[in-house]
């Protein structure tokens, strides 16, 4: 059962790292525009973007 | 500034913000650079609303053509709010370059004012997503962990290990329960501190139990921990929670939309002659200003200059124009027809129709607070019921068998755990959020989040008549006109904006028109030309029609005279819309009562209503009068949804138990409407009430297998065979079948 001593860490690691995506995602405003990302999927990259 | 700009698209914009232009059209674009707003790094930003962005390639158009030109540094349209917003370096003034070149695109582009959105709403979102990512996280490691605890026995797994599972469990479930928890902490103690209870009440009391007991119960490695269990609750709840705040922000944003759309720009004009283009808000008493041709009167005011035809449908039900002069009062939201006038702005009396207006609509929003939504019902109903329950359980174990305090109370917190009502808070806010989608793929817009329970329950409905029943536009309705003169009419009519001659002009559809020379307006009579060197007319009656003419009917005419020849009469009428009479009969069939209400005058109100197969119907209501009539239906103990479009419905939009507007209507009649249709059809309000109707039953369906969970494990609860094991499957149980039931929405029709 010893395993556990790091299996356990490791397995909450993971966890809050998936977390820390997540908030990082939030707070990247990437929930503002949900149907919008549903259509720029169609686009040309190289055509947009502000700056090239 | 006037300089001429090339756009890398090749678009060429006049950068059209002259202060003193001498072409009066060039000071009707612009403005945009009142709207811009400058931040620290020396940039600016603009957002403005953009309509008609459909499709991935408008993404496309749009930004790649304001991303040409060099200055700009950033630009991103949100197609969900459909705002665009750009970060440009270098000249204020090209807010209005920009704006120009996405109108050269077909697109229409609206005045944003950011000031006035409520970034609230937006907050609220994130803090909710943001609480339920952190749930989501803490469910899927305490869920490890549980699971290990579950498959195995305290002798099996060693007292030692579950033990530490437990402490494991509570370190990630404490901190998230607190975090996580807020919004119904904050909630229910909102309702305590105001003397009542909510749903958010029993939650709140349920989590914080279940936490302290298994708290307890692990610092004495005991077996009875529901850490699983309460953040599961949490988490459940949670996504209730988001799905119904994104239901009714939704609501909220279409309606700061429009209220900031309301803030667009008009032309002042100064006694030095000056044009200076200003936010409508910034307008004041007194102040004289140019409303071009096609413009709609921002305010209420007087006429200084000019002589023109004003569209009054939308504010008075009116169909025909009404011929102003100097001296006549118009109103805000009324349509200038035919020529540019200038406006002395009114003050805003309280006596003014707008007032008069607003008033009335305030006065009906706070009747229609007393709306009590479903959910609300059953949480009143449920929570006296629980805790009962749970008292009664404890009572019973303790002082009737007369087991240990502590067990007994073990039992009563179980009571209270197991009935916590996840399938009752996810229960109406999924069955809302697949109804809204479902009826906004087909151009149906349902603003308030419980619009849909209140239109199910709807027995009477109110129209108005134009622009609701009918287009709101007339139509040509005799063709039989010798093909020459149907030409040469049309292709005068093509030089107006008043709407019999667009009606004429559409009805002639895409056949040839012919050039014509030496077109004049002449207002409040019609149009001349010169076709071959010969005077060809198309106006009033009085001017080129012939006086002796008897007629029968009512319909609204333009005559056409070509020459010294005879004059021709083209008749127009109102037409309702073509699926309005299948509609009404709908609506008969399953027993809903129909009347109209109008401000027109009474017989085309009576050749719409016939037409349309409405036996009662009202003409020449005023605001006032059709908002009597609401309030004596009300009386009467109907339930009425109201079918406006217009400044005069406004009121009785806003005091209606439910309300719709066409897509078409005044901003402000779609501010106080509920739910919003597009398009030319009638059909979409038999639409939206049949999947209400369904909706609404998929919500009691919903309740009664909540109530079915219940009844099975309240007594198991109560018998005390309940075990952590037991409780999440019971929970996630039940909210897994309250959905998958809610989905049942999409079979309906």
């Amino acid at each position: 059962m010893s395993v556990l001593a790091y299996l356990i860490p490791v397995a909450l690691l993971l966890g809050l790292i998936g977390l820390a995506g997540f908030i990082w995602s939030l707070k990247s405003g990437q929930y503002d525009d949900l149907d919008g990302a549903a259509q720029r999927i169609l686009l040309d990259d190289d055509e947009l973007g502000p700056k090239q | 500034m006037g300089q001429q700009q090339t756009l890398p698209n090749g678009v060429q914009v006049h950068n059209t913000l002259e202060s003193s232009s001498p072409n009066p059209d060039e000071t009707e674009q612009g403005g945009y650079e009142l709207l811009t707003q400058s931040s620290e790094d020396g940039t600016y930003n603009l957002s403005v609303l953009v309509n008609g962005v459909h499709c991935a390639a408008c993404i496309q158009k749009i930004e790649s053509t304001i991303a040409k030109n060099k200055d700009v540094q950033n630009v991103r349209l949100n197609f969900t709010t459909r705002r665009l917003a750009i970060q440009w370096s270098g000249e204020k003034d090209q807010a209005n370059i920009f704006v120009k070149s996405i109108e050269n695109l077909g697109y229409k582009v609206q005045p944003f004012n950011a000031d006035l959105v409520n970034e609230e709403s937006k907050e609220q979102e994130k803090f909710l997503l943001m609480s339920l990512g952190v749930a989501g996280f803490a469910l899927g490691n305490i869920m490890l962990l549980s699971v290990g605890v579950w498959s195995s026995s305290g002798e099996e797994m060693g007292y030692a290990t579950r033990e530490f599972f437990h402490w494991i469990s509570a370190l990630i479930a404490i901190p998230t329960i607190l975090y996580s928890g807020r919004p119904f902490f904050n909630s229910a103690l909102g309702a305590l501190k105001n003397g009542h209870t909510n749903m958010d009440v029993p939650i709140s009391i349920a989590l914080i139990l279940a936490c302290s007991m298994s708290l307890h119960e692990t610092i004495y490695g005991a077996e009875h921990v529901y850490f699983d269990s309460a953040v599961m609750l949490t988490f459940f709840l949670l996504i209730g929670r988001y799905l119904d705040l994104r239901a009714r922000g939704k609501a909220r944003e279409s309606a700061n939309d429009l209220l900031s759309t309301l803030s667009g720009f008009a032309n002042v004009v100064y006694e030095d002659g000056r044009l200076q283009r200003i936010l409508i808000r910034d307008l004041k008493e007194g102040m004289n200003i140019r409303v071009a041709m096609g413009e709609t009167f921002p305010i209420d005011g007087e006429i200084i200059s000019g002589q023109s035809e004003v569209d009054t449908s939308l504010v008075t039900g009116e169909t025909i124009p009404r011929v102003i002069e100097t001296g006549a009062q118009i109103y805000a939201g009324t349509l200038n027809l035919s020529a540019p006038v200038v406006v002395r702005v009114a003050k805003a009396a309280e006596d003014s129709l707008l007032a008069d207006i607003v008033r009335l609509m305030e006065k009906a929003g706070q009747s229609q607070a007393k709306y009590v939504r479903i959910a609300d019902k059953a949480a009143r109903l449920y929570t006296p019921v629980v805790h009962i329950a749970a008292a009664i359980a404890f009572i019973f174990w303790w002082g009737v068998m007369g087991i240990a305090w502590q067990e007994a109370l073990m039992i009563a917190i179980t009571v209270l755990i197991i009935t916590c009502p996840c399938a009752l808070g996810l229960a109406v806010p999924v069955v809302q959020v697949l109804a809204s989608a479902r009826l906004t793929k087909s151009g149906i817009l349902v603003k308030s989040g419980d619009a849909l329970e209140r239109l199910a329950s709807i027995d009477t409905i109110m129209f108005d008549k134009t622009g609701t029943l009918t287009h709101g536009k007339p139509s040509l309705i005799n063709h039989e006109h010798e093909l020459n003169s149907f030409k040469l009419a049309a292709s005068l009519a093509s030089y107006s904006h008043h709407p019999l001659s667009k009606a004429l002009y559409k009805a002639y559809g895409d056949n040839e028109i012919v050039e014509l020379s030496d077109v004049e307006e002449h207002s409040g009579e019609g149009l001349s030309a010169r076709y071959n060197h010969e005077l060809i007319r198309l106006g009033s009656r009085q001017w080129c029609g012939d006086k002796n003419y008897e007629t029968s009917d009512s319909y609204m005419e333009i005559w056409f005279q070509h020459g010294d020849k005879k004059a021709v009469r083209f008749t127009f009428e109102d037409s309702p819309r073509q699926d309005a009479e299948m509609t009404i009969k709908h609506f008969h069939e399953d027993g809903i009562k129909t009347l109209m209400a109008t401000g027109d005058l009474s017989q085309p109100a009576k050749a719409v209503a016939s037409q349309c197969g409405i036996k009662e119907y009202y003409a020449e209501q005023k605001p006032d009068d059709k908002f009597n009539r609401l309030q004596e239906l009300k009386e009467q103990k109907h339930n009425v949804l109201m079918v406006g479009d217009g400044l005069n419905d406004a009121p009785v939009l806003a005091g209606a138990d439910i309300s719709m507007a066409p897509g078409s209507a005044l901003d402000m009649a779609q501010n106080a409407a509920d739910i919003i249709f597009m398009g030319d059809q009638l059909a979409p309000v038999y639409r939206s009430w049949k999947t209400a109707k369904a909706s609404q039953s998929l919500v009691k369906e919903n309740f009664a297998l909540a109530a079915i969970y219940n009844m099975i494990a309240v007594p198991l609860a109560f018998m005390g065979y309940v075990t952590p094991l037991v409780a999440a499957l019971a929970m996630s149980g039940s909210s897994i079948i309250v959905i998958a039931n809610s989905f049942r929405l999409r079979f309906a029709k």
